[in-house]
Parts: C-alpha cells; structure tokens; sequence
C-alpha cells in the first residue's frame, strides 16, 4: 500500500478535491505509517519492559528535549522532500543563527526578544539564498545545499571565530528545560507541536499542500494544474531557514552555549529520520504523521540502548542500518505483495 | 492558482507569526546589561567532611570522555578503571563517538538515569553540560572533571593535569633551551575553540615576557583543529610564512605529532625546533631521527586514576570538595584540594631520547 | 536528488536542449574545455598572488607539500566522477578510506612481515567489497545512491570506529619501506601523486574511449532511454560503485602510509570535500557531463585554496566558508555558460530554417 502510486498523490491537486482528501486520510493511515507506528510502540513497550531507568517521566523529559531540533526541522524537510528537492544545509543555519545570536547579545546591547526575533528573521534570509538558487537559477537543490552547507558552517566559524558566548539570562535557559507543571513534560514541546499542526493541515489539508504531492510527482504536471512550482519551493526553503532560526534559538538556549559547531551533522540525522517516516526521496509520496512516528522511533531507539549502556560506536552503525533498511524494505514489501497479487490473480484462472 | 498561492501565503505568514510569537514570549526586554551576572560562587561544597571516612565498596563510577576513539582518553580512562579495580567500584565508560557537547548532555542525563554516583568528565564545552551535571547532581551523584573544566559551579572537583602556569612555563623553558634563547618562534594549536589550549597559550605569552626569554619573539598562533592533517597543513603554512621561523611550540598530541612528521620529511628537519605535549608512542619516531629534541606530557592514565579516587573519596564523604580536604590516591600518594575545587596531578614528564624508551603510552 | 529536478530549469528558462544525445555530447565537450581552462587559470591566479604575497610558495618544497597533500583527495574525486556522471553519488567514501586506513594499520601489527604490495592489494580489495555493498543494496533497493551511501557511511564508519575502540595505531608499527611510499620522491615529485596521475588517466582514458565508458554518461543523462538503447544500465551501476569503492580504498592505503598515525576517525567528513571536488571540476552533480581531468583539478585546486590561505595567514575560520562559496560558484557558472550555449544553439538552428 504505502508504494502504490496513489498513495497520498492525488495526480492533481484540482480535480476532484473530495477524492484527493480521501486519498490523504488514506494515506495518513498508509501501511507505512502504520508499519512505522507499530514497530514505535513495540519499541517503546520492549524498552519500558527491559530496559532500567526508560519508563520514568525524568526520562521522558530528557527524550523529548533532545528531540525538540530534530523534530521542528524535520517538518519542513518533509515538505521539501515530498517536493522532491533537499535542503542539507539546515544543520549549518542552526550554527549559523546561533552564532549570529550569540554575537548579537553579546556585542548589540539589543533586547533578546529583539534579537531572537531577527535570528529568525535572518534563517529565512539563510533560507531564500538557498530557494533563489533552486528556482531562480534552476540549479539542483542537492548541489547548491552541499555548497551552503559549507558556506554557512564556515561563516559561523568566522562570526564567533574561537569563542563561545555563554552568559545568557538564567531565566531564559531555565525556561528551555522547565516541564509543564504536574507532569514531565517540558513547555517547549507545545509550540513544537503547534508547528507541527500547522504544517500538518497545510500538507494534508489545503490545495497547497497536495500540489506539492503533485511536484514532487511531475513537475510539468504541478504546473499546467496552475501551481507556481518555482515559488512554491521557494518558500519552502524559507520556511525551512526560518525554523532553522527557531532551533537556533533553541539550541542556543538549552546548552547557554552560542558556539560555531551547534548542531554539527544533524542534518544526517534529520533525513534519516524523514526518510524513516515514510517520505519518499524521489518526491511525491510521505506524510507528517509518518515523520513524526520515524523522529521519535529514532529518539527512542538510541535512549533506550544509551540507558542498556550499548556503545554509542553500535549506536552509529544502528542509525546507518535503519536509514538503509528503512529504504529497502518497502521495496522488498512491495515487491513480495505484487507477487503474491500476481499470484492470486492467476489462480482462479487455473481452478 | 490564486486560491492556491494565498493558501501558501497564508501559511508562510501564519507560520513567519507563530515563529515571532514563540521567540517573543516572554515579556518585556531582556538586553545583556540588565540580566542576572552569575558570579561562580565556587564548588558546591555543603556538609561537613569526614577525612576518616572509609572509601565505600561498590560505587558506581562512570567515565564520559569528550569522544570514545580518542587514544588519549582510551588511555586515560583505562588508567580510571585501574583505580576501580582497586578500590572494588563498579567501572563503566560511555560517550559519544565524535565531541560534541549536546551528545555529551544526553550521556549525563542517561548516567543519573542510572543512579551512577560519581561522573568523571572531560567537558566539550566548559557552559553547555552545566545543567546537565547540576541535574545530576541534585540525583545524588558526584562530578569530578578532568582534562577539560566546566564553570566551577557545575562539578565538585576539577582533576587538573598540571596546572596552567606548570605548563606555560615547561613549554617555554623547553622551546628556549632548544632554540638557543633567541628568534622566532610559533604556537601550533587545536581548536580555537579548547579551554584549555586557549589558557595555555595566554600564559605563555605571559611567560615570554620574562627577562630570560627578552630575545625570544612569538610571530603566531596556528590552528590545527586536532585534525592531523590540517595541523601538518598548518606547519607547513607556518614553515612558509615565516622564513626565520627557529621554533614551534604544539601543545596538543595531535598538532606535535603532525608537525614531527612534517619536519622530519622536509628540509627543515633539525633545523626548526619542535616540542609541545605529545605521547612517547607516537613522539618515538621523531626523537629517535632527530627532529624532536624533547617534549613533555602528563601521565593520562594517572590522570584517570586520580580522578576516580577524588571522585571515590567525594562519593564516601571524605571530602567535599572544599580547598583543603585531603585524600589518598592509591599509589599515587595524597592530594589537597586546592582552590575552586582544583586537584593538580603534578608538573609534566619531560621525554628525550634517554627516557622515551621507558614509557609505552 | 529526483528526476524532475531537471526538468525545473527547463520550465523556468525555456526550452533547454533536450537531450538528443549527440548534440549535448559536442555541448557538453565544449564545456568541459571551458571548464578545464577555466579551472587552470583560476589555479594559476590563485599560486601567483600567494607567490606575489610570498616566494616560498612556489619554492621546491612546497610544490612537493602541494603534491602530496592533494593526490589522496584527488583519487578520491576521480572515483566521485565515475560514480556522479551516472547520475548516482556515493557518500560513503570518507567511511571506507578510514576503515581501509585502519585495516591496513592492523595488518601491519598482526602480521609485521607483511610485503607493502600485499597490503596494498588487500585494501584495494576491501574498498572494492564495500562498494560491493554499497552496489548490491541499490541495486536491490533501486532507491537513490545517496539515501543508500548515507547510511553505509554511518555503518562503515560504525564498524570502523567498533573495531578499533580507541586504539591507535602508530608510525612505529608500520615498516618503513610502507612509509617510504608516502613521503618518497621520484626526480622531486612525490611517489602519491604518480600514483594520482596514473588513476587520473587510466579513468579519464576509460571515460572517453571505451564503449562502456561513454554508456556511463547515457545512464547519467537519462537512464530510461540508456536502458532501452540495451546498455546494461544496473550491471554498469554496480561495476562504478565497486571500483569507486577500489579507489576509495587505494585511497585508504595511501593515507596509512602517508600520515602513519592513524585512528578510527581517519578521512572523517572528507566526503564533502570529495564531493566539493567533482562538483567545482565541472562533474554534473545531475550526471551525464564531467570528466575525471576537471575532478581532479577541482581536487587540486581546494587543495591549494587550503595551503595558500594557510601561508597567506588568513583567518582559518574562512577556509570552509570560501569552499562552499566556490561550489555554489561553480554550478552557478556550469547553469550559466549552458544556458548561453542552449541560446547560441537555438539561434543557429533558427538561422538554419
């Protein structure tokens, strides 16, 4: 199911809205997702069973907090994704906001309302060099993103050189770690999931959302139903530099450490995921649920064998093999399915 | 089409807003001047110590190095486990693969998690494992760093492997002697990020400034972010920038090891100096061809040892970590707690081609 | 990345030649001369204002340094070209060069005795049997390379780092007559970069002059149209994985010999730079153009690009910065001199009616 090709891909985003919807809503509960929240809760139970120390809500706290980055970029990445472009350049704006933070408080004398505000600000900017290069030039996003990958690490660098800056308000840091209180639950994970609604309803539920199933499907398609498919990328790109502000801010804030190396290597880390959650890399087929389940399926999986004290080196060779196995083994589901499709269809001819 | 792009403008705006809104939520306007100054008021140190205290069987003691794969910590932390081994505690090293200071926090929230009572850690980041350890601490357990310090606030003890001032002054004294007391000279360094490296350097121009040292001239400071490549790319650079360059300092295994190997195959092999902080193992070769004169390290494995044994003793209510208690460290003899919680392990072991072969580390 | 990425310039800019195969071919080999030249120039710039800035950069010594410091990388990025000019990548390279640079450590201790060459072949070996992995799972997932590569650069890089725990191997562990191989000379040129050259022209030679080779740049402009024309198109795949996997671990050899001190962190991040490499010596990252001579003096040129900012004492917080500009400058420049060649094509043929 989750590799037919109408899968959670209406061919238009106009014809037919109802169908598209139905489409959608099946392709929330694809096999897919369901396979991938299945193996989160047997995760989770075998873990909580076995495994000391995992089901306490001190842990819980722990778990979601480091999840925080990983999940928010991963909301735009699956758009862009499903758009059948890349952006490999999130973990690099991360550094870069956060230097450029860091920098600000500690040279400005500007507010840090004032301040968060423009990292913000400037992750969209960060973004729409890299969407302007994508549309505008019409260059391979998997190119110009390898190139600002580097660009943006390096200007971190340059902008806090060897420093780190670390004398953020206490109350700030603190706020980053504080749990809703009565349970373990940090306060940061509500505007996390508030963004993930709002990017779940524009992807599942309005034209926009399914005409970037469509791009990712066939570009010329996308554009004859009348979608601007240069702009729409554009802004994904945006939105996905924007966010890359907001986990700078973050970032920043939870470790009090401004440095050039934040977030080193995450965006490894958050394709993994977005891939594990059942989008497709060539585009065109995935959901935010199906994310959603694949960034927690990874979180818990490395908490739980962190807290069994298996080897953060088996750790690394564990994210290697899910990504690999995530990949393949829809193929070889399908696979094994039209088979047995073709099997079935034969017999009555036989009998 | 139009019902379409507004739908995207509507959500690129609602999105820009929520953004605003969740990085302006808390009000007013907090700028640099007005926030709280934290003054470290030093190591925690409450209670009173007990200095008869037997040192507990069974504790748990766990060792986070900056990154698993680093030979130095390897060592260091082998050197750690020699020491719970004596004292009959329960070893454990866990860390991330490569050094970064998030994926150490979610180390020290998995090991109090676990209820270890003593976390023995080299900090990749002296601000970022903060609360982390404090959350640790408030669990019960006891924070001894070595090789690399958090703010003071956030461990009980610093095992430090000599002091700053010990260093600055060995690797001057070491430079001056070869060099003749008089030209050139440059620092190769690690990351330009590192603590320690950072404070090392600003002694040593301290140092420089002494009389005896008057005809001596520091031209730079080169990075070779540990990176062996970037730091032979760096001598090299160095070599090239500064004709008259007579000597280079590398306090750093990695950056001294890559400089040996690119002084001692060029032409300027014997004739630029070379010493810093590196181990015999990968130094042998170089002192034995004549590229190396001498350099100096601490023991990393007494380092690890003595760490477990502040640790060990902090976690029996020996001492709490206040300047003055006093400890015993196995064969290494007994330690006092110096000031913000400082244990120094002793001066540097020098290395020349009469000694080297005595050690194998 | 996907197919329709392609197919995104041509809607933004008109009607960019589709693809009649011969027609792109004396396009794409105008370019690449362009490119080459224009790549030589920008290196020659580049060596006179540091040489202007300071003679010893061209003095003897640092010509060698410069040899040797760029011949691994520039290995790397021809077996990068073969693998990206069918429109696939391969990411995993840094992983294997480290894993092969330890096993070769570990044969040296285990077995003291070893001839070099025996080493030598069995790290080519074992480069080539990750790219058997690397090969095997595309073509059983036929999923994107960089999906795969991603997660055997996480594997390889896992079972490297599992294997050596900590340990490091040293130059002292190693027989010299091995090291000699790093740091040697032939009449001043450093034995590394003879054996860069050679693989340059053994690849650019296949590229250009075997049937085969030329079947490579089909596959990377439009593998449908590669596999209906009966070119093997999965057979092909696999073969560039395996022998790009063969460098990678020629690579790997060489490093050990080289740097001598080795641990598990070997040829960490260097994909990107491998990568860096291909793409400013005019590699299509989109496959179908490039060649193995422009790989290499990409290579050759973020080489030098790291030595001259290092003599010329900026700031070495700038050095990734001006990488990334370079890459993002060099497709810019590849979309442009296409995008004024397409013109000039379409003008003529205009004419022509």
């Amino acid at each position: 199911m989750a590799h037919d090709s109408l899968y959670a891909a209406p061919p238009t985003a106009e014809a037919e809205p109802d169908a598209g919807r139905l489409a959608t809503l099946r392709g929330l509960l694809g096999s897919w997702d369901a396979a991938i929240v299945a193996a989160l809760v047997v995760v989770v139970l075998v873990a909580g069973l076995t495994v000391e120390n995992f089901a306490t809500g001190r842990n819980a706290q722990f778990l979601l907090l480091d999840l925080v980055p990983l999940t928010l970029i991963a909301l735009p990445m699956t758009l862009i994704v499903i758009t059948g472009e890349i952006d490999l350049s999130v973990a690099s704006m991360v550094g870069l906001c956060s230097t450029l933070m860091g920098q600000l408080w500690l040279s400005s004398g500007l507010s840090l309302e004032l301040i968060c505000v423009l990292v913000v600000l400037l992750g969209a900017v960060l973004g729409a060099v890299n969407g302007l290069f994508v549309t505008g030039f019409g260059l391979p996003s998997l190119a110009v993103t390898i190139g600002t990958l580097a660009l943006y690490r390096g200007l971190s660098f340059v902008v806090l050189g060897d420093q780190a800056v670390a004398d953020f308000p206490a109350d700030w840091t603190a706020a980053m770690v504080r749990n809703i209180p009565g349970t373990s639950i940090p306060v940061v994970v509500v505007p996390v999931l508030v963004l993930a609604v709002i990017f779940g309803v524009v992807l599942h539920a309005t034209s926009a959302g399914r005409a970037l199933y469509a791009m990712g499907n066939n570009d010329q398609a996308a554009t004859f139903t009348g979608v601007s498919v240069a702009r729409t990328k554009f802004w994904l790109f945006v939105a996905s530099g924007a966010v890359c502000g907001l986990v700078g801010i973050f970032w920043t804030l939870r470790y009090a450490s401004a440095r050039g190396d934040n977030a080193t290597g995450l965006e490894l880390t958050v394709v993994t995921a977005v891939l594990l959650g059942g989008v497709s890399i060539f585009g065109g087929r995935g959901g935010l649920l199906g994310v959603l389940a694949g960034v927690l399926l990874l979180g818990v999986l490395r908490n739980a064998l962190q807290l069994a004290d298996v080897d953060a080196n088996a750790l690394t060779i564990v994210t290697g093999t899910l990504l690999i196995a995530s990949v393949v083994l829809p193929n070889a589901v399908a696979d094994v399915r039209a088979r047995l499709h073709r099997r079935r269809q034969r017999q009555p001819v036989a009998s | 089409m139009s019902a379409y792009r507004r739908g995207l403008r509507v959500g690129a705006t609602s999105l820009t807003i929520a953004a605003l809104l969740f990085s302006a939520t808390a009000c007013g306007g907090t700028t640099r001047d007005d926030a709280g100054k934290d003054t470290g008021s030093g190591s925690q140190a409450s209670g009173a110590a007990n200095p008869d205290a037997p040192i507990k069987a069974g504790l748990k003691i766990a060792f986070l190095p900056k990154q698993l794969n680093n030979p130095y910590f390897t060592v260091s932390d082998g050197g750690g486990k020699a020491a719970v081994d004596e004292i009959k505690g329960e070893f454990k090293e866990v860390g991330p693969s490569e050094a970064s200071a998030s994926s150490q926090v979610s180390y020290i929230n998995t090991l109090s998690q676990q209820g270890m009572d003593v976390i023995v850690t080299s900090a990749n980041d002296p601000n970022a494992i903060c609360g982390a350890l404090n959350q640790a601490k408030t669990a019960g357990a006891k924070i001894v760093t070595f090789d690399s310090d958090t703010k003071p606030e956030c461990r009980q003890i610093f095992v430090n492997q000599v002091t700053a001032e010990g260093i600055a002054e060995n690797q001057v004294k070491l430079i001056s002697e070869q060099i003749g007391g008089a030209g050139e000279v440059a620092i190769l360094s690690a990351t330009a990020n590192a603590t320690n490296q950072n404070a090392w350097i600003a002694l040593m121009k301290e140092e420089l400034k002494k009389p005896e040292y008057a005809k001596i001239k520091l031209v730079t400071v080169a990075y070779g972010n540990d990176d062996d490549q970037k730091s032979f790319q760096e001598t090299q650079g160095l070599l090239q920038s500064y004709p008259n360059l007579k000597g280079i300092i590398s306090p750093t295994t990695v950056g001294v090891a890559a400089a040996g190997r690119y002084l001692s195959g060029s032409q300027y092999k014997g004739k630029v100096k070379l010493t810093g902080l590196g181990t015999p193992n990968q130094m042998r070769q170089y002192v034995k061809d004549g590229t190396v004169d001498a350099f100096a390290l601490w023991s990393p494995a007494d380092l690890g040892y003595l760490a477990t044994y502040a640790g060990a003793a902090l976690a029996s209510g020996q001492i709490t970590g206040a300047e003055g208690d006093k400890f015993k460290a196995g064969k290494l003899g007994e330690y006092t707690v110096g000031k913000d919680g400082v244990v120094v392990l002793g001066p540097p072991t020098v290395f020349d081609k009469n000694n080297i072969d005595q050690f194998q580390f | 990345m996907s197919r329709t990425d392609t197919d995104v310039p041509e809607q933004t800019t008109g009607a960019a030649p589709t693809d009649p195969g011969r027609q792109r071919r004396g396009l794409g080999e105008r370019l690449l001369a362009v490119r080459e030249l224009s790549l030589l120039i920008a290196l020659g710039l580049l060596v006179l204002v540091t040489t202007v800035r300071n003679d010893r950069f061209l003095s003897s010594q640092s010509i060698k340094d410069l040899l040797l410091g760029c011949a691994i990388l520039v290995i790397l990025a021809v077996g990068q070209t073969l693998v990206i000019v069918t429109r696939n990548v391969d990411l995993s390279v840094g992983s294997i060069l480290g894993l092969v640079a330890f096993a070769t450590g570990t044969l040296f201790v285990n077995a003291p005795g070893t001839p070099w060459p025996v080493a030598l072949l069995l790290g080519i070996a074992l480069g080539a049997l990750c790219g058997v992995v690397n090969g095997g799972l595309i073509a059983v997932a036929r999923v994107p390379a960089l999906v795969i590569t991603l997660g055997t650069l996480y594997a390889f890089r896992g079972v490297d780092y599992y294997w050596a725990s900590g340990r490091q191997i040293n130059a002292a562990d190693m027989p010299p007559s091995f090291l000699r191989l790093g740091n040697q000379t032939v009449l001043g040129v450093p034995i590394l970069f003879l054996v860069a050259l050679v693989v340059v022209a053994a690849v650019g030679f296949y590229l250009r002059s075997y049937r085969s080779g030329r079947e490579l740049y089909a596959i990377g402009s439009e593998p449908a149209a590669a596999r209906l024309s009966g070119i093997p198109v999965g057979r092909r795949v696999f073969a560039v994985f395996v022998a790009n996997g063969a460098l990678a671990g020629l690579a790997g050899v060489l490093y050990a010999a080289r740097f001598g001190t080795l641990d598990a962190a070997a040829g960490n991040g260097l994909e990107l730079q491998v990568v860096a490499a291909a793409v400013v010596g005019g590699v299509a990252i989109f496959g179908g153009s490039g060649s193995a001579y422009g790989a290499a003096l990409g290579a050759v040129l973020l080489t030098t690009i790291g030595s001259s900012l290092a003599v010329l004492r900026i700031d070495p917080f700038w050095q990734q910065a001006v990488v990334g500009a370079l890459i993002l400058a060099a497709i810019g420049l590849d979309r442009l001199l296409a995008l004024r060649m397409a013109a000039r094509l379409r003008g003529r043929s205009a004419h022509g009616a």
